[in-house]
């Protein structure tokens, strides 16, 4: 390759060319000097997508605190507040700033609600998928031989199914298993376990790479010869090492389950309606899109739409920043 | 390449035995078949006539066989919802989903190869910069909120494309087409656009940054350093580097389309096997499930298999050394 | 050695530029050379001393957000440095050839060699696909491929590293330009393939009176090869002259080290010279003369002043001990 003269990272010249000593300046200032946080503030679109998703998390996070209305509560709803558009419009309420859906329920706090659920679920799921996929990653990339083969062979068959089949898949089965009986709050933990199960295989990959690399390294051998034993070296020196990239695929992954969840409710296997997310939200309103009450399907739309295309712009822009090829 | 092929043929029985396993596993525990076919009142020893009928009380690997020999005959039992052969539903609902799967695979890649080349080629135009937008856009929504966004334009506003079904079709042999219809052709406009969008972005940023890698390498510089035109170079030697790999994906996307269309038949009230799918899990209809179950396996390894087949013969590299360089 | 009087590559104070964040690098600052119809010129340095820089630059192949900002560049007296793209384009390849150091790389893997060479001929000469044809094959003998005519429709990948190199000569060649810009064509090669090329280059570019800059950071194939050699040093030329001259006599400092650190046998070796720190990097140039802080003999006029090509003989030495040497006291 011809050599390259385009220089790299001019973070270390500017220690030339600045007098203190390198120890002394202080982190913070390295890291507001990096060209991470350049990046990220020269894309305005970046940083207005990051301020969008803090502003909705924190939102829905706050729900039961700045929620006008308690949407699971199905007592406090009446179906004389049905069908009541946005409080602009004529017809419209004070009370219910977006309007009300079919059952009465005040479309501004069940957006707030159920996106809480979601980003419960969500986060959740996530979880579950990396705790599986962390696991089963270490336990290929160290054990090796048949055991690497017969976990790898599983992720391959399920690589071949598109997650949201697979989360479908799960769901009916669970659905089909449970019909005769209703566990309280167990919609949740289906979806989690549905979401999550989908989604653990492309941890488990990068894991087992990384595992991989490291455990052929030198001071893998040293550790194992002293006697220490296999799970001390893979959670103390393998960890480590598998954390940076897990904790990207993660941040793409939470956009990921949020919008499958979202399809799931939308589908009719998700949340309920009695306890609607977003997804829930926009299929029950769906059905009154041609009758004109467009509110329904609309603002809980917009908001999904707009988490979504907020959470993909920083996970892209996550992505191409931490690239290593494009630096 | 013929061992190539014997190898992968083999690890295509594996996985369709595995899902076999799973789709048996499914069908036969998962709700118990004889509750399924009987009410309430039938009595007991019926119960357990009809169960020695199914063979319920046999060894579970001659179950197993059972199934496999069965499936193999595409007879997977009755449908518990529908009371009728799983098999003749799937055979009605099949055509359907082909046709938009295919339609909409094509508008992917008619659209985005094009779009992915220009946004290569030209990166900093202010048009690449809307291709940009428009495939951000395509990649981050969820599909159904494409298709009532679309609903809401096209027919609720404009009146223009009708919101739910295939429109008039048209009965070859035992295929029904939408495709000769003018109606069947305006039904197939949204469903196709809404499940194609998002491979259509796909596509788009995966032709783009193939194009953008190999418009980097030392052969595209050695090929400008002999004075080569610069629409040579783009459409010669940098489209064809860039669309080997690419002819790949787009080929597994085929699968992905399929299992996205249970999305965008729900949305459309198309009559397809998704539809059939979502149905069936709603009402727990266990006999459906695991046959969408094996077919769609069947569909996507018959899919990699052709695709890593047609790779191989397209990359001279893999041809004689059996391995990228 | 100039037929017309005239140098057919004419460089004046070119200077190579990267705007980045923080300041805009200058690569390649004010660099002058002249190079005769024919002649070998070896351009060496160190890594990052702007060799490849200029090469690309003489050629217009200069990757964004590099640009040149100052100086000129003239082919036979007309100036190539402004010409638009579509121009440069024409002068790429049929007046001026590269190759590049990779051969693995260089070729496309999926074309046949053969279409590769006459898709180039047939871009800039006005000869039909099978005249065209004929004359690859007739030029890959002439690079020494075997089995020329059945081989032509083979892909690179059927090729060794050595065979590649001489497909790469082959299709540098094949419009017959006039300048051959060698960027490090034999570092990526086996020691014992580097010489087989080397001589192939040397025998095809005097045959076809083409001219030949040749970049590289080994001495020892200039001193093989070359006719006159430009050292390089920081962006700027440290000091250029013909080969025995510079090679047997150095001016200047960083010359000198060069010199010392090839590795002789025989009965006069000695301890490899090692010339100590390293080349400063881009964006910490030092004021004056850019060798002054490793160098032995670095006096006040050094560090204040930036020294330029001045006569030593039949070379050109940017150095102030040339100066003060011509000046005063025999050296």
């Amino acid at each position: 390759m011809t050599e390259s003269i385009a220089p790299s990272s001019a973070a270390a010249a500017s220690s030339q060319t600045d007098r203190r000593k390198p120890a002394q300046r202080s982190r913070l200032a390295a890291f507001l000097d990096s060209d991470l946080l350049h990046s990220f503030l020269a894309s305005k679109l970046v940083v207005v997508a990051a301020l969008l998703t803090a502003l909705i998390f924190g939102a829905a996070l706050l729900s039961p605190l700045i929620a006008p209305h308690d949407p699971y509560d199905l007592k406090s709803l009446s179906l004389l507040d049905a069908d009541t558009p946005p409080a602009w419009l004529a017809g419209g309420d004070r009370n219910f700033l977006l309007g009300t859906d079919d059952q009465g329920r005040d479309i501004l706090s069940t957006i707030l609600y159920g996106t809480r659920s979601s980003l419960e679920i969500g986060i959740c799921s996530v979880l579950l998928a990396i705790i599986l996929g962390l696991s089963l990653g270490l336990w290929a990339g160290y054990a090796g031989g048949r055991i690497d083969t017969a976990i790898m062979r599983i992720a391959d068959v399920q690589l071949t199914f598109p997650a949201i089949l697979t989360a479908l898949l799960i769901d009916g089965v669970a659905m089909a298993i449970l019909k005769n009986h209703t566990i309280e709050g167990g919609k949740f933990w289906i979806l989690v376990l549905a979401i999550g199960l989908s989604f653990w295989v492309q941890y488990a990959r990068t894991v087992r790479g990384v595992t991989l690399v490291e455990r052929n390294k030198e001071y893998v051998e040293a550790a194992r010869l002293i006697g220490i034993g296999p799970f001390k070296i893979m959670f103390q020196h393998i960890l480590p090492n598998v954390l940076g990239p897990v904790l990207v695929i993660a941040t793409i992954n939470l956009a990921l389950a949020i919008i499958t969840e979202a399809t799931l409710s939308f589908l009719g296997v998700g949340l309920p309606p009695t306890e609607p997310s977003l997804g829930t939200m926009i299929q029950v309103g769906n059905k009154y899109l041609f009758s004109g009450s467009w509110w329904m399907v609309a603002f809980p739309g917009v908001t999904l739409a707009l988490l979504a295309l907020a959470v993909n712009l920083l996970g892209d822009w996550l992505r191409d920043a931490l690239n290593p090829k494009l630096r | 390449m013929l061992a190539f092929a014997i190898r992968r043929l083999f690890e295509a029985a594996l996985v369709m035995v595995t899902v076999a396993l799973i789709a048996f596993t499914l069908f036969r525990f998962v709700g118990d078949p004889v509750n399924q076919m009987t009410g309430q009142d039938t009595p007991l020893e019926d119960r357990l006539k009809l169960r020695q009928e199914l063979g319920l009380d046999d060894p579970i690997a001659v179950q197993f066989g059972r199934f496999l020999s069965g499936a193999v005959r595409f007879d997977f039992g009755i449908s518990y919802q529908m009371k009728q052969p799983v098999t003749a539903i799937i055979a009605e609902r099949f055509p359907a989903t082909l046709e938009l799967a295919l339609v909409a695979a094509l508008f992917a890649v008619a659209l985005g190869i094009p779009m992915g080349v220009y946004t290569g080629i030209h990166r900093d135009s202010w048009l690449a910069k809307i291709f940009l937008s428009v495939s951000l856009v395509g990649v981050s929504l969820p599909t159904f909120l494409i298709g009532i966004l679309l609903i809401y334009v096209f027919s609720v506003k404009l009146g223009l494309l009708p919101s739910f079904g295939r429109g008039d079709v048209v009965q070859i042999g035992f295929w029904r087409t939408g495709l000769l219809t003018a109606s069947g052709l305006k039904a197939l406009i949204m469903p196709a656009v809404t499940l194609g969008l998002f491979q259509m972005t796909l596509v788009t940023r995966l032709v783009r940054s193939e194009m953008l890698e190999v418009l980097r390498t030392d052969y595209i510089k050695f090929a400008r350093a002999r004075g080569l035109p610069e629409r040579s170079i783009n459409f010669g030697h940098a489209l064809k580097n860039t669309l080997v790999p690419v002819i790949t994906v787009i080929g597994l996307q085929l699968g992905a389309i399929i299992a996205f269309a249970i999305i965008t038949e729900t949305v459309f009230q198309w009559p397809g096997m998704g539809l059939m799918f979502i149905q069936a899990v709603q009402n727990a209809d266990v006999p459906i499930m695991a046959a969408y179950l094996l077919l769609v396996a069947f569909l996507f390894v018959l899919i990699n298999f052709l695709v890593d087949i047609i790779y191989v013969r397209v990359d001279p590299r893999i041809r004689i050394y059996g391995r990228a360089a | 050695m100039m037929a017309n009087g005239q140098p057919l590559l004419s460089v004046r104070n070119l200077k190579v530029a990267f705007p980045t964040r923080r300041a805009t690098l200058t690569a390649v600052d004010g660099v002058s050379f002249d190079i005769a119809a024919g002649e070998v010129l070896g351009v060496v340095g160190e890594s990052g001393a702007g060799k490849s820089l200029t090469g690309a630059a003489v050629i217009g192949l200069l990757e964004p957000p590099g640009r040149i900002i100052g100086g000129e560049v003239r082919l036979r007296g007309q100036r190539i440095d402004n010409l638009s793209k579509e121009d440069m384009r024409k002068v790429r390849g049929k007046r001026i050839g590269m190759v590049f150091q990779d051969p693995l790389t260089s070729l496309n893997p999926l074309y046949r060699i053969g279409d590769q060479i006459v898709e180039t001929i047939r871009t800039h000469l006005p000869v039909s696909e099978a005249q065209a044809r004929e004359r690859a094959i007739a030029l890959l003998q002439e690079v020494g491929i075997q089995g020329a005519r059945e081989r032509i429709d083979s892909y690179p990948h059927a090729f060794s590293g050595g065979m590649r190199q001489r497909v790469v000569l082959a299709l540098a060649l094949c419009a017959e330009p006039e300048l051959l810009i060698a960027d490090e064509p034999t570092t990526a090669l086996d020691v014992s393939i580097q010489a087989q090329i080397i001589t192939l280059l040397k025998r095809l570019c005097r045959e076809r009176g083409t001219a030949v800059m040749l970049i590289t950071h080994d001495m020892g194939v200039i001193a093989e090869t070359a006719d006159r050699v430009a050292v390089m040093y920081a962006g700027r030329i440290a000091e250029i002259g013909p080969v025995r001259d510079v090679v047997q006599h150095p001016h200047h400092p960083y010359t000198r080290g060069l010199m010392g650190a090839i590795p002789t046998l025989g009965p006069q070796a000695t301890r490899l010279v090692q010339i100590p720190g390293s080349m400063p990097r881009l964006d910490a140039i030092p004021k004056g003369c850019p060798f002054h802080p490793r160098c032995a003999f670095a006096f006040d006029r050094c560090r204040a002043e930036r020294p330029d090509g001045m006569d030593a003989g039949s070379s050109k030495v940017a150095c102030w001990l040339v100066a003060q040497n011509a000046a005063g006291a025999p050296a």
